[in-house]
C-alpha cells in the first residue's frame, strides 16, 4: 500500500518511516512542510496519507488545509490526519465533505500499533477512524436530553465504537459479543435515532457521525 | 480643542444639552447643604459616613455634568478619581479628601450659582424685553407703571420701551453664544482634570492593574510548575523505572517483561493527556491554529448549551489579547453554563473603534453579580492588564448579556465574516 507521510518532527517522521515499513506500506514521499504536502498529495495519489495537522511554514493547521484542499481536488483521497490534540470543528471539516476515507487521531494512538494499523487500513479502504475523545464529546453533547438518553449502555457502547469507524466483526471482537448481537443492537440504534437502515458499513458509520454532529 | 470649543450640531440638540448643564449645576446646588452637614458632622466623626455618601453624590451629578459638557464640547471630559479602596471607611475618606478632584468638584459645587447664572443671563434678558414689550402693548392699561420709572398715560407714549426691549433682544442674542460659550468653558475648566491629575490618576490605575497582572501571572505559573511536578514529570519518572526494570527481565521472566511494557505504555499515555490538558490551560493549540474566531468556534461546538457564534473580524487581534478575550469567553460561558439554567448563548465578537467588542448572551435567569472572589470579577481584573473593561447586565429573570471591550489594533487585512451554529 502507497503511503504519504507528513510530519515536521523528524524524530516522530522517522518513527511512522519504520513502521509502515515493517508493516508493508510502501512509503513514497515523506514531506515536513504544508506545500510540500499538497505537492505531494497531487503528485503521488497515495493509497493512504498520513498527515500531521500542525505543520511549517505557519506551523497553525497547515497540514489540516493541505489535506481538505487535496480531497476537493481528488474527491475520497483517503487521509489519516493526526493530531497532539483533537477538535470536534476539525472533525466536523473532515467529514463534511460526506465522503468516506478519513481519519482523525491522538498522535498517542500510535502507541498501540494493531489498533493504528487497522485504522490506516480502514481509512484506505474509504471507511473513517475517528478518536475515541472526539465521539466521547460528541456523546457527552447530546446526552441531556433526546433519543440517545433511550440508548442501553450496551447500545452506546456500541454506537462509539461504531462512530469511531468499526465494522460489525472488529466490533463484535472489541466487545466479546457475537457479530449477530451486534447487528441487533445497531439495528435498534437506527430505530431509536430515527436513521434509515444501511446495510453499508461506512456510509452507515458517516450517517452516525452526521447525526452526532447534529447534520441531520 | 481650541478648534472645538463652539457648540455645533442642530440648534435644538444644543438646546437640550444646555438644559442638562443647568439642570445638573441645580442638582449640585442642592447639595450644598448636604456637603456642609458632612462637613460639620465630620467633626464628631460620625459624618465620615456622609462624607463617602455625599462625594459619591457629587461624583455621580459631576460626572453627569462631564457627559453633558463633552457633548457640547466634542471632546470626551475623562473624570480623574483616585480608585477608592473597597472595604474601610476612614481609608476611604482619606481616599476621598486626599484626591484632588473632590475638591475639583467642591469648587464645581460652589461656582454653580455661578455658572447658572451665567448660562441663564440670555434668558433673564428676554424675560425682560418680552415683558416690556408686552407692557408697551397691553400691560400698561393695568399696571401703568413700568420698573417704578415709566408711567405711560397715552398708548404713544407707552410704546417708548419698546426700544429698550428691542435692544434688549439683541444684545441677549448677541450673548448667548458667548456666555454658553464661556459657562462650558468655565465648567470644563473646573471639571476637566489638569494634565496632572490625569497622568496621578492613571499611574495609580496602572500600577493597581500591574500588581493584579502579575499575581495572577505568578499564580498561574505555580500552577503550571505543581501540574507538572506531581504530573508529567512525575509519570516520566515512573515510565524510566519500568523501563529499567522491564530491561532486567527481558531475559529471565518475558512474560512479566511484556507486562511492565503495556504499563510502560500506559504510564506514557496518561503523561501525555496530563500535558495536553496543561498546554490547553495555558494557551489552547485551535487558538494558535485558527485564531480567536476559530477557537470560539471550537469551544462553542464542544459545550453542552447550543451556542451561535457570530464575528466579524477583519483580522487577528496581538496573541495576548486573543487569548485573554478567548479565556474570557471561556469562562463566561462556564459560568453560564454552571448558574443561569440557560437552554442557548450567544457569542458576538467584533471590531471597531479600535477596540474588540465580545457580547457573550444567554436566555437564563440572570441576576448575576461579579465579586471579586468569582470567576466574573478575575475575568474583570484580567481584562484590566489591557485597559479592557467587563460590563453585565443582569436582571433578575434574565437575559444575562455581558459586554467585554479589550482596546486593541488588528493585524492583516483579511476579512472573514461567519456565523455559525453549534447546535
Amino acid at each position: 500500500m502507497r503511503v504519504v507521510i507528513a510530519e515536521d518532527l523528524a524524530l516522530l517522521r522517522d518513527g511512522l518511516i519504520r513502521l509502515l515499513q515493517a508493516h508493508d506500506f510502501t512509503v513514497v514521499a515523506a514531506v515536513d512542510n504544508g506545500p510540500d504536502l499538497h505537492t505531494a498529495l497531487t503528485e503521488h495519489k497515495p493509497d493512504v496519507a498520513v498527515v500531521d495537522v500542525r505543520l511549517p511554514p505557519t506551523f497553525t493547521d497547515e497540514g489540516l488545509q493541505a489535506a481538505i484542499a487535496a480531497r476537493a481536488h481528488i474527491p475520497g483521497l483517503p487521509i489519516l490526519v493526526l493530531s497532539q490534540h483533537v477538535e470536534q470543528l476539525y472533525a466536523r471539516e473532515l467529514l463534511s465533505d460526506d465522503t468516506g476515507g478519513v481519519g482523525y487521531l491522538l498522535k498517542d494512538r500510535v502507541f498501540d500499533i494493531q489498533q493504528f494499523l487497522e485504522a490506516i487500513r480502514r481509512v484506505a479502504a474509504g471507511g473513517t477512524a475517528m478518536d475515541p475523545a472526539v465521539i466521547s464529546q460528541l456523546l457527552a453533547r447530546q446526552d441531556q436530553s433526546g433519543p440517545l438518553a433511550q440508548l442501553t449502555p450496551r447500545e452506546r457502547e456500541v454506537l462509539s465504537e461504531m462512530a469511531e469507524g468499526r465494522s460489525n466483526s472488529a466490533i463484535a471482537g472489541r466487545l466479546y459479543i457475537t457479530e449477530k448481537a451486534i447487528s441487533k443492537h445497531i439495528n435498534n440504534i437506527f430505530t431509536k435515532l430515527d436513521l434509515p437502515p444501511s446495510s453499508d458499513d461506512s456510509r452507515r458509520v458517516l450517517a452516525v457521525l452526521a447525526y452526532l454532529n447534529g447534520r441531520q | 480643542m481650541a478648534t472645538t470649543h463652539q457648540p455645533r450640531g442642530p440648534l435644538r440638540t444644543t438646546l437640550a444639552y444646555l438644559f442638562l448643564l443647568i439642570s445638573n449645576n441645580t442638582a449640585a446646588l442642592l447639595l450644598l447643604p448636604l456637603v456642609l452637614a458632612s462637613a460639620i458632622l465630620t467633626l464628631f466623626w460620625v459624618g465620615l459616613p456622609f462624607v463617602i455618601l455625599t462625594a459619591l453624590t457629587l461624583r455621580l451629578i459631576a460626572n453627569a455634568q462631564r457627559t453633558t459638557l463633552a457633548h457640547l464640547l466634542h471632546t470626551p471630559v475623562p473624570a480623574a478619581y483616585r480608585p477608592l479602596p473597597p472595604t474601610g471607611i476612614i481609608p476611604r475618606v482619606r481616599v476621598i479628601l486626599t484626591d484632588p478632584a473632590t475638591w475639583r468638584d467642591l469648587l464645581w459645587l460652589t461656582a454653580s450659582p455661578l455658572l447658572t447664572l451665567l448660562a441663564l443671563t440670555p434668558a433673564i434678558l428676554l424675560t425682560h424685553a418680552t415683558y416690556q414689550a408686552l407692557h408697551a402693548l397691553i400691560l400698561w392699561r393695568h399696571t401703568p407703571t413700568l420698573y417704578g420709572i415709566h408711567t405711560p398715560t397715552t398708548q404713544l407714549h407707552a410704546l417708548l420701551p419698546l426700544i429698550p426691549a428691542l435692544l434688549l433682544t439683541l444684545l441677549a442674542l448677541a450673548l448667548a453664544p458667548h456666555t454658553t460659550h464661556a459657562c462650558t468653558r468655565l465648567s470644563h475648566l473646573i471639571l476637566a482634570p489638569s494634565e496632572k491629575a490625569r497622568l496621578t490618576a492613571r499611574v495609580a490605575h496602572l500600577a493597581t492593574s500591574r500588581a493584579d497582572t502579575i499575581d495572577t501571572q505568578s499564580a498561574e505559573i505555580r500552577r503550571i510548575e505543581r501540574d507538572l511536578h506531581d504530573g508529567a514529570q512525575a509519570r516520566l519518572v515512573a515510565l524510566g523505572m519500568h523501563l529499567g526494570m522491564t530491561e532486567n527481565l527481558v531475559e529471565t521472566n518475558p512474560q512479566a517483561a511484556r507486562d511492565m511494557l503495556t504499563e510502560a505504555r500506559e504510564t506514557t499515555r496518561q503523561a501525555l493527556t496530563e500535558l495536553r490538558d496543561l498546554v490547553r490551560g495555558i494557551h489552547p493549540p485551535v487558538l494558535v491554529e485558527r485564531g480567536l474566531q476559530g477557537a470560539v468556534q471550537a469551544l462553542a461546538l464542544t459545550h453542552h448549551l447550543p451556542i451561535t457564534v457570530t464575528t466579524h473580524l477583519p483580522g487577528r487581534p496581538a496573541d495576548p489579547v486573543e487569548s485573554a478575550a478567548y479565556f474570557a469567553i471561556a469562562e463566561l460561558l462556564t459560568n453560564t453554563a454552571k448558574h443561569s439554567d440557560a437552554t442557548h448563548a450567544w457569542i458576538h465578537i467584533n471590531h471597531g473603534r479600535q477596540r474588540l467588542i465580545i457580547t457573550v448572551t444567554d436566555n437564563g435567569h440572570g441576576g448575576a453579580r461579579p465579586t471579586p472572589e468569582s470567576g466574573l470579577g478575575g475575568i474583570a481584573r484580567r481584562l484590566d492588564a489591557f485597559d479592557g473593561t467587563m460590563n453585565i447586565t443582569s436582571p433578575p429573570g434574565g437575559p444575562t448579556i455581558v459586554t467585554l471591550e479589550i482596546p486593541c489594533a488588528l493585524s492583516s487585512p483579511k476579512t472573514s465574516p461567519s456565523s455559525e451554529t453549534a447546535s
